[in-house]
């Protein structure tokens, strides 16, 4: 087992190879070019050549490529054109608030969404089905930032419950922490919230129709203890998956829930960097985020067999 | 812009002398330290004052810099790093003396020769400085404290240039950063302000964050615009960027910030309603839009279709897309701004006539190839001026491709001297604070030197030997003759065209109290609590 | 931009729905076993209809602004009150579903297309099936809006842009979802047979892969179309989507964002109109689902 895991770690490798150069790619074929505003207002042509032969970027596009990637093998992503911080530092400065608001939108989602679920297909076909349901579809349907907005007037400007915006570091204590991030948890999670609902009720569906749970039922076990020891047991598999899937979708709405929020996270970041072309944070960012993905299905197809012990490997 | 009169010189460098002996200013009870949470316009990215002329740069610089000179709400300008000052040989001659107690924040003292590398620099860049040079003989230092400028001809502008309130201005820094090449951004951030920049707290995009400076010497007088005693109260201020206005509001109205900077007209009504919160115009003089045509390239490289443009723009129009509300907002013809010492009407266009624009449009040829018109859609005064522009010389018979963007890629955009079919453009809209335009010499606008000119590029070899005069001028009258011929040739020649001038107030909790006039948000004398 | 789609003759369509409906039937039955998909058609039919015939419908000029008209509230004058240009909230809705509905389509049909030829493709040759499935997942794994927004970053604001910016990251999983048909089927007994007796490869892949496809294709396509949907309006609100002098939900919506505390109608209703579009078009995916039987 432990070798599968290593062997598919090993995997991961060139797809991560290919990522880091399908972005350097995409950057570099463009039209568009920081060194105009870093050369300032009154640059000449010249002034413009100059500042892109310092930043390297007037040599050939492989050339480019290597020196980057030889930066990554030593730990190095670059340093940001801008502000010329590193951005393995702009990363460390701004990963805490996106890993807090999608581990806990993330935690909203399983939390509401399994039971729901579950709910749903043993209450097959009744009311309860049905508006779960509608709920889950609406529920994707609807533009992230259009809930949040929603979400902000009704509890933070009319009410005054929760903040507008911002974030504090769990450093400084837990409830200021979570009165931030609830907010934006929450509009993040609804999108997540829905898929995993669908997706377990489905699941469940399948499992529930099969002979041994009605054997089960038919010994008079508890309904409670058939649904979640046997049951969600095994129909937990999918809905491992789209919770793997889903941290792309996650990765996504947390860029537009930082910026109605105004959380300095990682989505902020790289819309910022994408805006200017500061293509050293750009690259940097979809590199370690996709490096996260795929550990993140990494994780996934080990859970696999944990819960299945039909799957052999 | 005063003119400092050389009676006036002399005057000044004694009250200064005397202005030690008096008692430290007092403004109210203010209380002691504190953080202050500030929503900027922008979001700082250039962190070089010489680099750019953009006001978060500015607006940064007044932080942890300071100037020689300042000018304060009168417009008058005033010493500030400077100790005493002198001129002599009819005004060819100047020696100036710096304070004492002046350090940067690594704890060097402020040496002469740090002003004069300064001053190089920022010579090398910004117009006026440019044309102070181009009238200077020498600049250097004496001793550790002195400096001399020999200047080759008369010049009329000395103080003025030296205590410039807007972009650029002449900080002072360190020598050795001061030797970077004007085409290369500084490397470090020390300079002798009240306060000092925390760049381990410096999140681009999200904060920045400015310490109290303990070792700064304020000087005695009360403070005034940039001028006066830049004594600190606050401990820590902190930039909070948020693009979004929506958010930066409702912060504001529940306390989690203290002070925008600008909030969006629409928005002011519901501040000033508000019980804890206050509005105040920090800039009086207020700011003028701007269309500026391509000069380089067709059409608008023809006079006639550039007289066209003239004829079409319709002030109000234009301020009731661009800006909105009303009372903030006036036309004016005068394109060194109403409200000036050079305000004037004259070669101003009349009311606006299509039928005569499209006439024009006919005469200069245009053989309808797309107008290229950047339209800057995240600034609202400068996509409401995109909207109504697009609409107008539809009617007169343009061909307008209009692009939308982002301020930043407008401002990348803005620099390509290129054909607009390669990346370049036809038309882009701006505006400039007051300051900024409010004579020949500071406005960028004003000037026929081709591609050594603002963007926009004109050439106009009158404009050139009028803006000379101007400079050279010291008797007031003269002054602004020669500021109405060169409007009249401006309008003439539609360098550009102004469309109207407003007043931006800024919003702020009733806790906060200090806040002084001008046109960039100063921090010293401003308490919280 | 024209979308140059031919407005709907509303006074013959109505009558003859009404004839069919009233006759019941096939109609009736077929919608009381599939209520999922019939809600969805039902929403999506009224949503096209506005949309396309948006002139009918007592609008106005999207385009028209009104700076004396800035900023009111929804009243007889403004149905859904008015933007800070003082263009009309109701007009620009609807004119925005036509950018809307031609996105979600175009995104819908052109990874359809190009997924599937290439899945087929890939599906048929081994070697290349290595490599390129190391590719897609490479590409996968990049979250589809961060590769959608460095898309548009490259090219110039406009419909066209979008629609490939939005194409791009959808390919890699049209073709996995080809790619793994077309695997199982390779083995299939039928095609080993069509093999045997001869037949070339393209006249396989028409014959017996692509039929077999259509059923899951379909359904991908609606949920493509969904999400292409929502993801122009996200795009937009980021300020990298439609331009905007073009009236779309997501830039209505991003315009309005500013003003979310002093008139909310602005971000109101474009919101709700694009819920309910991608609600429909998610329900009709649902529905196709449920009717064709499709697992997976």
């Amino acid at each position: 087992m432990l070798r599968e895991i290593v062997r598919r770690l090993v995997a991961t490798i060139p797809v991560m190879g290919v990522v880091a150069i399908a972005v350097f790619a995409l950057l570099h074929v463009t039209p568009g070019d920081p060194a105009v505003i870093i050369a300032g207002d009154y640059a000449t042509g010249e002034d413009i050549a100059r500042v892109r032969t310092k930043l390297g970027l007037d040599k050939p596009f492989l050339t480019q490529v290597g020196i980057w990637l030889g930066g990554i093998a030593r730990g190095d992503l670059g340093a940001s054109i801008y502000s010329g911080l590193p951005v393995t530092t702009l990363i460390k400065q701004r990963a805490e608030a996106t890993i807090s608001l999608t581990l806990l939108a993330m935690l909203i989602s399983i939390a509401v969404g399994v039971p729901v679920g579950v709910l749903a297909a043993w209450r097959r076909g009744s009311w309860l089905d049905r508006s779960v349901m509608i709920f889950a579809v609406s529920g994707f349907s609807m533009p992230t930032f259009w809930l949040g907005f929603v979400l902000v007037y009704v509890f933070a400007i009319s009410a005054h419950w929760l903040p507008v915006q911002g974030f504090q570091s769990i450093e400084r204590g837990l409830w200021p922490f979570l009165r931030h991030l609830i907010l934006p948890a929450i509009t993040l999670s609804v999108v997540y919230m829905a898929l995993i609902a669908r997706m377990t009720r489905a699941s469940m569906l399948g499992v529930l129709g099969e002979d041994y749970i009605r054997t089960a039922f038919a010994k008079g076990l508890a309904p409670r203890r058939v649904l979640v020891r046997h049951a969600l047991k095994n129909a937990s598999l999918p809905v491992v998956t789209v919770i793997g899937i889903g941290f792309a979708l996650l990765i996504g709405g947390a860029v537009v829930t930082e910026s109605v929020f105004a959380l300095p996270g990682l989505g902020r970041l790289t819309v910022d960097a994408i805006v200017r072309r500061d293509y050293p944070v750009i690259q940097g960012v979809i590199l370690i985020v996709s490096g996260v993905y795929v550990l993140i299905n990494l994780v996934v197809d080990v859970l696999y067999v944990v819960l299945d012990p039909r799957i052999k490997y | 812009m005063s003119h400092l009169s050389r009676r006036q010189f002399l005057v000044g460098a004694t009250t200064t002398a005397a202005a030690v002996g008096m008692t430290a200013p007092r403004v109210h009870a203010q209380k002691k330290g504190g953080t202050i949470k500030f929503v900027p316009h922008a979001d700082l990215k250039v962190l070089d004052p010489i680099a750019t002329t953009a006001y978060i740069t500015r607006n940064h610089a007044y932080m942890i810099y300071d100037t020689l000179f300042g000018t304060d709400a009168t417009l008058a300008v005033k010493p500030q790093m400077v100790e005493k000052f002198a001129s002599s040989s009819k005004g060819l001659r100047w020696s100036f003396t710096l304070r004492e107690g002046l350090r940067f924040h690594d704890g060097q003292a402020v040496a002469a020769e740090d002003a004069v590398e300064s001053l190089k620099r920022w010579s090398k860049r910004d117009p006026l400085g440019r044309l102070l040079a181009a009238h200077t003989a020498r600049i250097a230092p004496v001793d550790r404290k002195t400096f001399t400028l020999e200047l080759a001809e008369p010049f009329g502008l000395v103080l003025e240039a030296l205590g410039k309130p807007s972009s650029n201005v002449p900080f002072i820094m360190p020598a050795r950063l001061a030797a970077t090449s004007e085409n290369e951004p500084i490397k470090e951030t020390i300079g002798s302000g009240p306060f000092r920049f925390v760049k381990d707290e410096w999140q681009p995009g999200n904060q920045v964050v400015y310490a109290r400076n303990a070792d700064y010497r304020p000087r005695a007088e009360k403070p005034s615009g940039s001028t006066g005693g830049k004594a600190v109260t606050l401990e820590r201020v902190v930039w909070r960027y948020m693009p979004d206005h929506a958010t930066a509001s409702a912060a504001l109205e529940a306390g989690e910030v203290d002070w925008w900077e600008h909030p969006p007209l629409d928005f002011v009504p519901r501040i000033e309603a508000s019980s804890a919160l206050t509005t105040f115009i920090t800039d009086p003089r207020g700011t003028q839009g701007w269309i500026r045509p391509n000069h380089k390239h067709p059409p608008f490289n023809n006079k006639k279709a550039r007289q066209a443009l003239l004829s079409i723009v319709d002030q109000s129009k234009y301020l009731k897309a661009a800006i909105g509300v009303e009372k903030f907002y006036k036309t004016c013809p005068a394109l060194f701004t109403c409200g000036g010492p050079f305000e004037t009407a004259a070669g101003a266009p009349g009311t606006p006539d299509l039928d005569r624009a499209r006439a024009l449009v006919k005469e200069s040829g245009y053989d309808g190839r797309p107008v290229v018109v950047l339209d800057p859609t995240d600034i609202a005064l400068t996509h409401g001026a995109a909207l109504v522009t697009r609409e107008l010389l539809g009617q007169i018979g343009f061909n307008v491709d209009l692009q939308s963007m982002d301020w930043s890629s407008a401002v990348a955009r803005r620099a390509k001297k290129e054909p607009p079919a390669q990346g370049g453009w036809n038309m882009l809209f701006t505006w400039w604070i007051a300051s900024d335009v409010i004579n020949p010499a500071v406005h960028a606008g004003i000037s026929g030197a081709g591609d050594a000119a603002w963007f926009g590029w004109p050439e106009s070899a009158r404009i050139e030997e009028l803006k000379l005069l101007w400079a050279r001028a010291t008797d007031p009258a003269k002054q602004k003759q020669l500021a109405t011929e060169i409007q009249k040739v401006a309008y003439d020649e539609v360098l550009y065209v102004p469309f109207g001038q407003w007043v931006l107030p800024t919003a702020y909790r009733k806790a906060v109290s200090g806040v002084l006039e001008f046109p960039a948000p100063l921090f010293w004398n401003v308490s919280i609590g | 931009m024209a979308s140059s789609v031919p407005s709907v003759n509303t006074e013959l369509a109505v009558p003859v729905i009404a004839e069919r409906l009233s006759r019941g039937g096939r109609l009736r039955r077929f919608s009381r076993r599939n209520p999922t998909l019939m809600l969805g058609a039902a929403v999506m039919a009224l949503i096209v209809i506005s949309g396309v015939s948006a002139p009918v419908w007592w609008t106005g000029d999207p385009l028209a602004m009104r700076p004396a008209e800035r900023l009111q509230a929804p009243s007889a004058a403004h149905w859904f009150g008015s933007d800070n240009f003082g263009r009309d909230v109701y007009t620009r809705t609807l004119y925005g579903t036509r950018v809307s509905l031609v996105v979600g389509a175009a995104v819908a049909l052109a990874s359809l297309v190009v997924g599937t030829s290439l899945g087929l493709v890939i599906g048929f040759h081994r070697r290349l099936d290595a490599v390129m499935m190391r590719v897609m997942d490479g590409l996968m794994a990049i979250p589809a809006i961060l590769l959608a927004l460095a898309l548009m970053a490259l090219m110039k604001g406009s419909v066209r842009n979008v629609i490939i910016a939005l194409v791009i990251p959808e390919i890699p999983r049209v073709i996995r979802v080809v790619r793994a048909s077309v695997l199982s089927l390779r083995e299939h007994t039928m095609v080993e047979g069509a093999r045997a007796l001869g037949a070339r490869t393209p006249r396989i892949l028409v014959r017996y892969v692509l039929p077999a496809l259509m059923a899951p294709l379909i359904v991908q396509a609606t949920y493509i179309c969904a999400s292409a949907i929502l993801f122009e309006a996200y795009l937009s609100f980021l300020g990298a989507g439609t331009p905007p002098h073009i009236p779309s939900w997501g830039n209505i919506m991003a315009e309005g964002k500013t003003y979310v505390q002093l008139a909310f109608w602005i971000i109101l209703f474009p919101g709700v109109f694009l819920a309910l579009t991608v609600l429909a078009v998610n329900l009709i995916g649902d529905g196709l689902r449920e009717t064709l039987d499709v697992r997976g």
